[in-house]
């Protein structure tokens, strides 16, 4: 039964992948991804009850380990990879226009959709269950492999250009941390760890008060430095605002959603080890300067953004440094609240980014400034764009007020009033940008110019799921029940 | 075994100035066979750590090694590289004296900076170490200094294979898991730079990263 829930989101994603592989991209196939994305989902669950009554599960030695945060992690993909996967058929079949008639190329170009998102979903499980250093660094460069041509899919030059950048920049932030992972492997074999423990994530916490300090510094900065590049943090967050502004929409939505956090719990478990060594100012004072550079990149590249899907690259930038100096405070109430922001910043960023691709679609531009009077011509669009961008904004009900006034809170309460202070002045600016610019495409004369609307520019099938889901943020944000004990355990397991 | 580190010195300072040799030449061509000289030196280093300290797998390990990195990876860029003149670096942001200043310098920096290491470890091998480290380092200069995209892969891959040599100065090879799935993502990762690298070829004329300029704020 364990080895079935700990393979189970591995292998149905490959398998959807061969599916698409062997028959391409039809009706009867268009909806393997979706199917692969709800077995991911049921799994999470699974796992995460399992895990909470019988504590982590093993496998395969340790290379797969699911704990609280790997379920949680799991939960996440399998939401927004069913968000993606259901909206990838329209997204597909208006990507090529009513006048496209490129039959052969297309099928080609939607094969290789079909099977590298559903690769992309298993590279994506796999780091988050991997319970190895070895295992993490190959599935995390396994996601910069297999999403290289889903970011250049279109092939124009600006997506292939954001392709190439995409892979350098990532390429380059991993072989740091696989430096890094190399040096604290070093450290460990030196202090006595077997080889096979020496990657390990629990054993090298366990035997961390072995390891040497000054090496241990030297890893973990490599390593953060590294990990960070894939979780959109300064320095090497170059690659973030190209990719997701080139990707076709539902892949944009798994980047920002879940691709991101994946990164960003390796750099976690990174803490966990080194600050048993080195105490946590270390990695406070790295994290804290990332997360704070990230805000403050985010928030000035806002100001004067032209382009929407770029706009919300910066933003999903703007949170992952918020959710970073959450880390750096590090306090169990900081850790609840990063990981529901995680969530709740990932379903809605998810639902913005699907419905750019409607409104990309509908008015042929990702230009702020030729896109005006949606409101007026397409109700239903820009009111799901309206209500994901004011719970990216972090206005009540939806769970990011929650999750940014326990943040602020937990920032208060750990003495690091100046560094929060700072991180949420970068916010109301990024907020003031975020709404000049939204309101710029939203309200206006719908006379003054724009096209007519298109009429179904949103069936029923597409607005379901990304109704409910901000239905959903709305949910966690008052009551966070369902996934509440399995973050507070999550939270908890960075205190041994 | 003082034979023994000798070999392994000659080795790596092959390894180095394999690298510095990248740097100061400007033909891709040329970079091409030295990056296959570099795998094979690299191969060496695992072969005379595995028969110092007999360990057999090792000897395994650089066959790979000398596969991949001295024969598969160079063949792949000398397939990229266009009969035409201008696959030159004809205009490097850094002169090449300037060039292999600063590599003098990062090696400097690389002594400095694995110090730490180096006296944890306190092996023969591992006094080899900052050779690796050096290497590491001057693929990234080259990546931020060239603007040809064949010359950011071969930055790259100087990158890699110098923390593949800190792997086996340090801990004699990461487990052999763990190595199999880096040499398979290294090569999947450059057939992707290498595809995308026809893509703008026929998109571009060239492949310039100053043609680069769509994407901007």
């Amino acid at each position: 039964m364990n080895t079935l829930l700990l393979l189970t989101p591995l292998v149905a994603p490959l398998l959807a992948a061969l599916v698409y592989a062997a028959f391409g991209w039809r009706r009867a196939t268009a909806h393997a991804g979706t199917a692969a994305a709800a077995l991911i989902l049921a799994d999470g669950i699974a796992l995460a009850v399992r895990v909470m009554r019988h504590g982590a599960i093993d496998l395969l030695g340790g290379w797969l380990r699911a704990d609280p945060l790997a379920a949680f992690m799991l939960m996440g993909i399998g939401t927004i990879a069913l968000l993606a996967a259901a909206s990838s058929p329209a997204y597909l079949a208006a990507a090529h226009g009513p006048d496209a008639d490129l039959g052969q190329i297309n099928a080609a170009a939607n094969r290789r959709y079909g099977a590298l998102v559903a690769c992309f979903l298993a590279a994506m499980s796999a780091g988050a269950l991997a319970g190895n250093l070895g295992l993490a660094w190959i599935a995390i460069e396994a996601t910069t492999i297999v999403t290289a041509f889903l970011v250049g899919h279109t092939g124009t030059r600006a997506a292939v250009e954001a392709a190439w950048k995409y892979t350098v920049i990532c390429s380059v932030g991993i072989a740091l941390a696989l430096l890094g992972i190399i040096v604290l492997y070093a450290a460990a074999r030196h202090a006595g760890l077997s080889e096979s423990a020496a990657l390990d994530y629990r054993a090298l916490a366990a035997h961390a008060h072995a390891l040497d300090p000054a090496v241990t510094r030297m890893a973990t900065a490599l390593m953060i430095l590294g990990f960070g590049a894939k979780a959109g943090l300064a320095p090497l967050h170059a690659w973030l605002p190209d990719a997701h502004s080139q990707a076709p929409a539902p892949v944009s939505a798994l980047m920002s959603g879940v691709l991101l956090p994946v990164a960003f719990i390796q750099i976690l478990r990174v803490k966990a080890i080194a600050d048993q060594v080195l105490g946590a100012g270390f990695t406070r004072a790295l994290l804290l300067t990332m997360g704070l550079s990230a805000l403050a990149l985010a928030a000035l590249l806002l100001i004067a953004q032209r382009d929407y899907k770029r706009m919300l690259a910066y933003s999903t930038m703007e949170h992952m440094g918020l959710v970073t100096v959450g880390a750096a405070i590090g306090t169990r109430l900081a850790m609840a609240a990063v990981f529901l922001h995680i969530a709740g910043h990932g379903l809605a960023k998810a639902v913005a980014f699907i419905t750019s691709g409607h409104i990309q679609h509908a008015e042929r531009t990702t230009r702020i400034d030729q896109v005006k009077a949606l409101a007026a011509r397409q109700p239903v669009v820009a009111g799901i764009f309206a209500a994901a961008l004011l719970a990216l904004l972090g206005f009540p009900p939806f769970s990011l007020f929650a999750s940014e006034l326990a943040l602020a809170r937990a920032g208060f309460a750990a003495g690091l009033g100046w560094p929060v202070a700072a991180a949420f002045t970068l916010i109301l600016i990024a907020l003031a940008a975020l709404v000049t610019h939204t309101a710029a495409m939203l309200l206006g004369n719908p006379e003054g110019g724009g096209r007519p609307a298109a009429p179904d520019a949103l069936n029923l099938t597409a607005r379901t799921p990304l109704i409910t889901a901000l239905v959903a943020v709305g949910a966690l944000g008052i009551t966070a029940w369902p996934i509440s004990s399995l973050i507070a355990t999550a939270a908890q397991a960075g205190h041994p | 075994m003082s034979g023994d580190a000798e070999l392994l010195d000659l080795a790596a300072g092959a390894f180095l100035l394999a690298a510095v040799g990248v740097l100061w030449r400007r033909d891709l061509t040329a970079q091409t066979s030295l990056l296959a000289v570099q795998g094979f030196a690299l191969a060496a280093i695992a072969v005379i750590l595995g028969a110092d300290q007999a360990h057999p797998e090792l000897y395994a390990v650089a066959a790979g090694v000398g596969v991949l990195r001295g024969a598969v990876l160079p063949a792949l860029m000398r397939r990229a590289i266009s009969a035409r003149a201008t696959d030159r670096e004809t205009r490097p942001l850094m002169n090449v004296g300037a060039s292999l200043l600063s590599a003098a310098a990062l090696v400097l920096l690389a002594y400095a900076v694995s110090q730490p290491l180096v006296r944890l470890l306190g092996t023969a091998s591992a006094r080899a170490l900052p050779m690796g480290l050096a290497v590491a380092l001057i693929g990234l200069l080259i990546l931020v200094t060239r603007r040809k995209a064949l010359s950011q892969i071969t930055g790259f891959l100087l990158l890699d294979n110098g923390i593949t040599a800190i792997a086996f100065l340090a801990a004699a090879g990461v487990p052999l898991l763990v190595e199999l799935g880096v040499s398979f993502d290294l090569l999947l990762a450059v057939l992707v730079l290498r595809v995308l690298t026809t893509r703008m070829r026929a998109l571009f004329g060239d492949t310039d990263l100053d043609d680069l300029r769509e994407l901007h704020d």
